[in-house]
């Protein structure tokens, strides 16, 4: 190719004839550089390229550049110029900001009329990462647990709590838990010390479940009670990936007129369908706690494979979730001293406690309670 | 506890369902099978149980095999208590019930002649399966009777025992040598089985070691007994023992039981030679068995079974002969003595149905919960939140935004720490059974766990931390506790999170001051300052480094104190770098309301900014100029801040350099130069006062 080559007209302006025309250029623009060698060789070519009368830009931009139609004046233009900068990135190193690999004259665009030397001073790094602001994380547990209190209180639920030492009266007895009764040796109590010579309805305690609120509520006001109480709950369990000494559940109490085990179904049913998804079923099954009967352990499907059986459900289809019951007639008496419109012949009511740290455990995937306890930020961070 | 299928299947020739949905029907009653394993062609599978512990009837094959005829509605086959015919006694053995209130039955049958040789055949076979260990024919028979329909025996070596049976509480002090070998010394509440000259066994738990049977022994005499639940418990609980008959004494055992477990045995170890002597001694105590077998029927509505149970699924209510179909299969009696309402009399083998409301509980068990209805109950009512819900939220809030994250740490802490963490000198609670010395008491303070928690985390090379708990603190002792809400802080390592173009700056002691004046600017308050005791005055916490900490006072009350880490209690904890941490009472802070945002209209005037630059001497603290700048009550002075603080830290000058900037700004007018240069004469010598040095002339101003 010469400088003296006829160019020949342009068949039109669509983009894949400029595309083709332009990509054209490019291939003979890389052809002349690769048969470079010497300096000699590249100011020849620079000579060749931008000659100030006769170089190949000159004729691309007077033979095509100039003679297009207005309305297509600005795409050509374009990839001229995109054409250029290539080209003078090539072999004229004048136009190239060493310090930023940015073509001078774009520099200067940015510049908004400042001197290169000025913007080239100001051009960053933008792929660096950002300074990002620490920001707290929300704890798994405490999330959980406002989830769970959230679906109650959508349902009429009021929240309550109570204090963590408790005495043996409303941990145990008030729950029909009499003394000496093999229902306590479910749940290894931590006794507060020096409690042998208080009789032993008063002896303190960490109380074993949040069900002590139930009584608590009940005897502070009538029914009708709607009340769901979370809360922090220890027993004496030596620490493994499953168990911890600490541990938070949520309680919940409904007593009113007519309350029935359909009632306690339909509502831990439609509690579990806002909680895990409109798609998960529950079952129910007998189960044993002094305070509630008849008593049941519920299960949901399972959240993970949709009742199909996977690891997580042990492939069973089914995740045992809650404990719940019908409050127990002999509760009520216990409270009826202290407000006697808990008269079991004439109210009923249900009750139902889960452990917030295995549903928090399951929905995160969380192997090891006692990541939940040990305050790690690699562990924390996770939940932003 | 394990289970055979084909023992089950053994008292139930009805039943054909298979082995798996066997388990499934069980479950969903409540008697849950946990596992199912096959053992192979012929013999069934073996049934993983868990029993709750209500339903001590059902811990044995011919309990469970009762459910299961309930459930299907099937016959169950009475157990086999025939024996052959005795030979007569010259006298009658003597049993003497001492200890009426503790033991309600004890029936005493003589073997003469025995064989004692290994078991043979249901017992090795089903033993087998259960990798259960054999013993000899007398021991594993009363094992085997156990499994089988769950009373607990005992044979005795007739000829060690010296007269007849006296069943008694313990001497004080009493010793006793029991089958595990091990001596015992009994108290005076322990019930035993003794002879006329010492205690023979430990009544329900365990039997002695000097009346076992041996190889040697030649006559047995078979114990049946009902002993009370309670005493069963505190023995078992006071000696460590619990045994498979204390397990199911203590949860009350079935009171009609003890003369067929008693003829069950004996027909299991005569089977290998000898004979009986005398019929069975059954010595009752009328008190016990009026409250227990001839305890009174109770009566059932069947109003109160739809009030209780409500709905079911396919919307028929649970009629009238469906109620007694299933009591009737539990071996409840069931008299009709009005339209709508039972007679129920109660099978001795459950002591746990008591009430009307036990009895709904079994219809609904038998019924399946899954058939009935989901309904919601009717709600009108208004939510109400607790009253410090709304605090909470606003301190996580800002927390979280100023980079907190929410940890929970341990309830407990050790001795050591508890005392110098408490708030009060000695007011903490030490528990009576901890897990261990470390975890020995109630904290009294967030601090340790906080502590421990950082530890955590700078032990896993995590540097850059900023930490917060809420939660409950104890104070008070053993005689009575008080718990109240408390907020920790604690943060080391940078202020902002490190990068490559930014300046790195470590987190200070400002940095937590700065996060307590912003939750306490959540609240309604008065007035909130900032002081410091010397350590010598005991006022601040030893845990605090003597010069870098700080009280927060609220409307005159103590908030909470912040700052540096002592230094021992840094290298005790080996925290190798410096921790800022700080405890607030939220009790106190919650008494106070949350501020709502009120609005002063903005001025449309121009403001106008002062700068003031001096020297002071050390001695002057930044809240003696800002009080004595805010005393000159210059209405249009908008505020004061220290904009840079200069100390040579070459020369030790006890002095430093203050550039503070004022800002003027009028609601109603420009501001007119008089009235700033006055402004600035009197600030100026308002600084002076106080010993400051300007470092220009106020001309230049």
């Amino acid at each position: 190719m010469t400088n003296q080559d006829t160019w020949p007209e342009l068949p039109g302006y669509t983009d894949d004839i400029l595309n083709e025309v332009f990509s054209h250029f490019q291939q003979r623009l890389n052809a002349d550089l690769e048969g470079v060698e010497t300096e000699d060789g590249r100011e020849h070519l620079r000579i060749k390229w931008l000659g100030r009368k006769s170089g190949l830009l000159k004729q691309i931009n007077d033979t095509y550049v100039q003679k297009t139609p207005p309305e297509f004046k600005k795409n050509v233009g374009h990839r001229f110029n995109a054409f250029r900068q290539s080209v003078e990135f090539e072999l004229d190193p004048r136009k190239i900001s060493k310090r930023t690999g940015i073509a001078v004259e774009t520099l200067e665009q940015l510049g908004g009329g400042q001197s290169k030397k000025v913007v080239e001073k100001s051009v960053i790094d933008i792929t660096l990462p950002g300074i990002r602001p620490t920001l707290g994380m929300e704890h798994p547990l405490i999330r959980t647990m406002q989830e769970i209190v959230r679906v109650f209180e959508h349902m009429g639920y009021s929240v309550g709590v109570g204090p963590e030492v408790e005495t043996d009266y409303y941990n145990f007895e008030a729950l029909n838990f009499p003394p000496d009764h093999p229902a306590r040796d479910t749940q290894d109590t931590l006794v507060v010390a020096r409690q042998e010579h208080k009789p032993l309805r008063d002896r303190l305690l960490l109380r074993t479940h949040t069900s002590p609120v139930q009584i608590r509520t009940m005897e502070r006001q009538p029914p009708p009670v709607r009340i769901v109480i979370p809360g922090k709950v220890h027993r004496n369990d030596a620490a493994d990936a499953t168990h911890s000494p600490i541990f938070h559940q949520v309680e919940g109490l409904c007593v009113d007129e007519n309350i029935t085990f359909s009632d306690l179904k339909g509502t831990l049913d439609h509690a579990m369908k806002e909680l895990f998804g409109s798609s998960v079923r529950t079952r129910f099954f007998p189960s044993f706690f002094p305070f509630t009967e008849p008593s049941a352990d519920v299960q949901i499907s399972c959240i993970f494979c949709g009742g199909k059986g996977c690891r997580k459900c042990k492939h069973s289809g089914w995740i045992e979730l809650l404990g719940c019951g019908m409050v127990n007639p002999a509760v009520f008496e216990f409270v009826r001293g202290k407000q006697p419109a808990y008269d079991p012949k004439k109210i009923s009511g249900f009750a139902f406690g889960m452990g917030v740290d295995r549903i928090a455990m399951m929905k995160y995937g969380i192997s090891d309670i006692g990541l939940l306890y040990s305050g790690d930020m690699r562990f924390l961070e996770q939940f932003a | 506890m394990k289970i055979l299928s084909a023992w089950l299947r053994s008292y139930l020739p009805a039943l054909e369902v298979s082995d798996r949905q066997l388990a499934d029907d069980l479950t969903l009653r409540g008697i849950a099978v946990e596992g199912v394993f096959d053992l192979g062609p012929g013999n069934g599978s073996l049934f993983e149980m868990d029993i709750t512990t209500n339903r001590v009837d059902a811990m044995n094959h011919y309990g469970i095999a009762r459910e299961v005829a309930a459930i299907y509605d099937i016959p169950l086959a009475p157990l086999d208590a025939s024996l052959p015919a005795a030979k007569p006694a010259k006298l009658p053995f003597p049993v003497r019930i001492e200890a009426n209130d503790l033991c309600g039955r004890f029936t005493a049958r003589v073997l003469r002649d025995v064989n004692i040789a290994p078991s043979s055949g249901d017992v090795t076979q089903r033993f087998a399966l259960l990798e259960q260990k054999l013993i000899g024919n007398a021991v594993d028979a009363t094992n085997f009777v156990t499994m089988a329909m769950g009373h607990p025996t005992h044979a005795f070596d007739l000829d060690k025992v010296e007269g007849g049976i006296v069943v008694r509480r313990a001497q004080a002090g009493e010793r006793l040598r029991l089958l595990d070998g091990t001596e015992r010394a009994l108290a005076a509440e322990d019930l035993v089985v003794a002879d006329e000259k010492r205690a023979l066994a430990l009544a329900g738990v365990m039997g002695g070691w000097d009346t076992m049977i041996t190889p040697e022994t030649k006559n047995i005499l078979v114990e049946a007994a009902w002993f009370d639940p309670g005493a069963v418990r505190r023995s078992s609980r006071r000696h460590g023992l619990h045994t498979d008959a204390s397990h199911r004494f203590e949860r009350g055992a079935d009171f009609a039981a003890a003369p067929i477990a008693s003829a069950l045995v004996s027909r299991l170890i005569l089977a290998a030679g000898g004979h009986m002597e005398g019929e069975l001694i059954d010595v009752v105590v009328p008190e016990i068995a009026a409250r227990t077998i001839e305890r009174p029927a109770i009566s059932l509505h069947l109003r109160e079974v739809a009030r209780i149970l409500g709905k079911t699924a396919n919307g028929r209510p649970i009629d009238a002969s469906t109620v007694e179909r299933y009591l009737t299969g539990l071996g409840v009696g069931m008299q009709k003595a009005a339209a709508e309402m039972y007679v129920a009399a109660l099978p001795s083998w459950r002591l746990d149905l008591e009430h009307e409301i036990d009895l709904i509980e079994e219809i609904a068990r038998l019924h399946g919960y899954n058939r009935f209805a989901n309904t919601l109950p009717p709600f009108a009512g208004s939510v109400t939140e607790l009253p410090w819900a709304a605090k909470e939220t606003a301190l996580r809030r800002a927390l979280r935004a100023a980079g907190y994250t929410e940890a929970i740490g341990s309830t407990f802490c050790s001795a050591i720490d508890a005392a110098t963490f408490a708030q009060q000198p000695n007011s903490w609670v030490p528990l009576g059974n901890p897990l261990s010395e470390e975890v020995g008491c109630l904290r009294p303070s967030l601090v340790p766990g906080m502590l421990s928690m950082l530890a955590h985390n700078l032990n896993r090379e995590v540097d850059d931390l900023r930490l917060f708990e809420m939660g409950a603190i104890f104070s008070g002792g053993t005689e009575r506790v008080h718990e109240k809400p408390s907020l920790v802080l604690g943060a080391t390592g940078t202020a902002i999170a490190p990068h490559p173009l930014a300046g790195m700056r470590d987190y200070s002691f400002y940095d937590l001051k700065g996060i307590a004046e912003e939750l306490l600017a959540r609240f309604v308050t008065k007035s909130i300052y900032f002081d410091t005791f010397p350590a010598s005055t005991g006022l601040m916490p030893s845990w605090l480094h003597p010069a870098r900490a700080a009280r927060v006072v609220v409307d005159g009350e103590t908030i909470g104190f912040f700052g540096e880490l002592a230094a021992p209690e840094a290298q005790s904890r080996k925290l190798r770098q410096t921790v800022f941490v700080g405890e607030f009472d939220l009790e106190r802070l919650f008494h106070r309301a949350l501020r709502a945002p009120a609005v002063r209209d903005l001025s449309c005037f121009p403001a106008v900014v002062r700068d003031f630059s001096f020297t002071f001497p050390d001695a002057v603290h930044w809240r003696q100029i800002a009080d004595a700048l805010l005393s000159l009550a210059i209405q249009e002075m908008r505020s004061i801040e220290p904009r840079e603080i200069f100390r040579d830290k070459k020369e030790a000058s006890g002095q430093y350099a203050l550039l503070l900037r004022a800002v003027f700004q009028a609601q109603d007018r420009t501001l007119r130069l008089e009235e700033l240069h006055d402004w600035a004469r009197r600030i100026f010598a308002a600084l002076m006062e106080l010993g400051g040095q300007p470092r220009f002339p106020l001309e230049l101003l």
